[in-house]
């Protein structure tokens, strides 16, 4: 491949994106630790209280959420994927305009949700679950959100109509292809949260429903709940498959199977919401293992994306030099903060797959259901595997789209090692925690039933915390100065697109043919809901929220 | 090398199908252990209105009710912000426990520590899980949703007593 080169304009408009996307982690970010150090009895909400900053624990915990989850992760992963889909086709968006227009939605949803969280009138958490009620204006903030990144879609889906007419045969280069499946994964996905919201929520909290079935409202956030994480997990797969091998000094091992798999992941990952609900009093046991098998099918793309993954590092490692069954491990440039970062979010990975697993498993749920361990796993994946990815990424995006030079290389790997570190403490404990019982969601430092012997492992959760608190802030710091006063590059950035081993025309013209996919997956969804909603639908006992405040 | 050929790389192939003998091990093993042995995730009892709870004969009086003295009993139990109610449950121990739970307002959870009972209780709903405690002891339960300022001292706990000295649920 030889270079191509992004406008200015493009650049800007992918720059603004990240730049929403690190303005909500470095604000989320603050509360993260927060949270970690009531767990050890470092209670600073009292001050923050005092300072303004905070009301309580569940107001810091709903921004942590929302900004870290909801708005770093949407705004980096779709600025991510405009770069994939105009660098990967090598041409400009066909309607620059209308992501334009889908961008700046987004940007009006954020800003509004975040008022009605600061404004303390929606410390409902990320899952809102009713029948608490937030302020419409939190709700109307996410619909905004998730229609925005809706039209950003559209503008994808447009451009790649438009190359596909004009390179008939060809097929689709795969950062391209994966930003695209990535994104029909999220419109499968936000159906059943855009439901909830548009037909439920958003009328009720403007008064104009007197009330809502919560365990319907769950079914259709859960729906959407679980191929959230594949929508976060998938655009860090791009970057494992689609650059990383390259940047290791390698190539990607399979074409053909990293599509495979992205396929895989638009089958399986929606229909299996109820795998977050096997101990919700209205969904039949059969149909919650109907679900727990289907999720658990999600291992078999896993297990090819680690076999594939760990097969083109290994390439890249031999041709450093590496000897041996494991030498290639060591040869690899684990002193780049661009790989270090990739490396170290998919080494933790593993354990959260495996995790990933216990949860799935029906009745293994009923141990650590609504626990600690489920932060645990969850900061092994989003905000591990996902996150410390994306960090990687911004090491050389950033300056390729400021045409500045990374600031402080040095700086940028201790912050990456820093964050696998803090990560690995904070995680490991929180399992623990969560198998002897400790609930999430819980000020635990506060609750009088904490026994004392859990006081070693929540004191880690903090120590985790001063790790992560201090990384976060790295990052942050590098990226302002990278962005705004870094020494101008000499020469561009390149961009690493990983070369495959076998040309690309040898993939079979099945793995690029949409149709079908998409059609198994609406079939997959239809299949697993249809009959638990109409049963649903047709016994619905609506609630209102009680008249008090509760928070 | 032909097209075909290299579609799937040879130790690919084997490393999907061990992945999905190991897939099909754990579908196996905990549905047996499910449907078979009895590990089984909460189900719906019935659908109640959560206003009107007052007014149920069942709901009115939450407790625990003795079906066969030593051997079968039943708890009927509200979650409410922010409390358990009733907040202490005696029971036998070696005799089968089966909770009925249903919230009075939000949603809560309720978890008993060092058991496998579990549950989101979800206003509107009444979830029905089962459970025997062998052992004699004090074991707690736990809201362990989110649902406001109290919620981390929402709590209750679960006396277990010999069945030869068990006197009633108070």
């Amino acid at each position: 491949m030889g270079e191509y080169t992004l406008t200015r304009s493009e650049k800007r408009f992918i720059g603004w994106h990240l730049f929403v996307a690190i303005a909500a982690l470095s604000i989320g970010s603050f509360y993260g630790p927060m949270q970690a150090f009531n767990y050890a009895g470092w209670n600073f909400y009292p001050t923050l209280r005092k300072w303004h900053i905070a009301q309580n624990y569940y107001q810091g915990l709903t921004l942590h959420g929302v900004l870290n989850a909801v708005v770093w992760t949407t705004f980096f992963i779709t600025g991510f994927l405009t770069f994939n889909v105009i660098y990967g086709l090598r041409r400009p968006l066909k309607y620059p305009k209308l992501n334009a227009l889908g961008f700046w939605m987004m940007v009006v949803g954020v800003l509004l949700a975040s008022y009605a969280i600061l404004a303390n009138q929606a410390s409902v958490l990320y899952t809102f679950y009713p029948p608490m009620k937030a302020s419409w204006i939190f709700y109307l903030g996410l619909v905004l959100l998730v229609v925005g990144s809706w039209i950003e879609g559209y503008g994808f889906y447009f451009t790649l109509y438009e190359w596909k007419k004009q390179n008939p045969g060809v097929r689709t280069p795969f950062i391209a292809f994966a930003s695209v499946a990535t994104m029909v994964l999220w419109q499968l996905a936000t159906l059943g949260v855009a439901i909830e919201a548009l037909f439920m929520l958003l009328p009720w909290s403007l008064g104009w429903l007197e009330g809502i079935d919560v365990q319907v409202a769950r079914t259709f956030f859960w729906w959407f709940g679980h191929p959230l994480v594949y929508f976060w997990l998938l655009p860090a797969y791009i970057s494992w498959y689609g650059y990383l091998p390259r940047q290791a000094g390698g190539k990607l091992f399979s074409d053909t199977m990293a599509r495979l798999a992205f396929w895989l992941f638009i089958l399986l990952s929606v229909p299996v919401g109820f795998h977050h609900q096997f101990v919700d009093p209205g969904v039949a046991p059969a149909w919650k293992y109907i679900h727990a098998l289907l999720t658990l099918s999600v291992v078999i793309p896993s297990m090819m994306t680690l076999f594939t993954v760990v097969a083109s590092l290994e390439y890249a490692g031999i041709k450093r030099g590496g000897k041996g069954l494991l030498g290639w491990l060591a040869k690899l440039p684990w002193d780049d903060p661009v790989v270090a970062a990739q490396l170290l979010a998919g080494l933790l990975f593993i354990f959260g797959g495996i995790g990933g697993v216990v949860n799935a498993s029906y009745n293994t749920n009923l141990i650590l259901h609504n626990t600690a361990w489920v932060p645990g796993h969850f900061h092994l994946t989003v905000s591990t595997a996902v996150t410390l990815t994306f960090m990687g990424i911004s090491y050389w995006l950033v300056p390729y789209l400021t045409g500045r030079e990374l600031c402080c290389r040095k700086v940028a790997l201790a912050q990456v090692y820093l964050w696998a570190t803090g990560m690995a403490i904070f995680s490991q404990a929180m399992h623990s925690l969560g198998l002897l019982g400790a609930p999430r969601r819980t000020p635990l430092g506060e609750a009088p039933y904490v026994p004392p012997e859990w006081s070693g492992l929540l004191l880690r959760v903090g120590i985790g915390g001063i790790f992560l608190l201090t990384s976060v802030y790295m990052y942050v710091w590098i990226m302002a100065h990278t962005a705004f006063f870094g020494r101008k590059a000499e020469k561009p950035v390149e961009v690493q697109v990983a070369e495959p081993m076998r040309d690309v025309q040898l993939t079979p013209a099945w793995l690029d043919s949409w149709k079908p996919w998409i059609a198994g997956a609406v079939g997959l969804i239809l299949i697993a809901y249809t009959p638990v909603l109409i049963d649903l639908l047709s016994h619905m006992v609506p609630v209102d929220a009680p008249k008090m405040k509760l928070w | 090398m032909t097209a075909h050929s290299t579609l799937i790389d040879r130790h690919e192939r084997r490393w999907i199908l061990i992945s999905a003998a190991l897939l099909a091990s754990f579908a196996v093993l905990i549905g047996i252990a499910g449907f078979a042995l009895g590990v089984q995730v909460p189900t719906l009892d019935r659908r109640v209105d959560p206003k009107k709870l007052n007014e149920d004969p069942m709901w009115s009086k939450p407790g625990v009710r003795e079906l066969v003295p030593g051997r079968k009993y039943e708890v009927y139990l509200i979650a409410q912000t922010w409390q358990f109610v009733p907040r202490e449950i005696v029971v036998p121990a070696g005799a089968k426990v089966t909770f009925y739970v249903t919230s009075r307002d939000i949603q809560h959870g309720f978890k008993v520590l060092d058991t496998d009972l579990n549950v989101q209780v979800i206003p509107g709903y009444v979830g029905k899980l089962s459970y025997t405690f062998k052992e004699p002891g004090e074991y707690k339960f736990i809201c362990t949703e989110y649902c406001g300022l109290g919620h981390a001292a929402m709590s209750g706990v679960i006396k277990v007593v010999p069945p030869e000295e068990y006197t009633g649920s108070q």
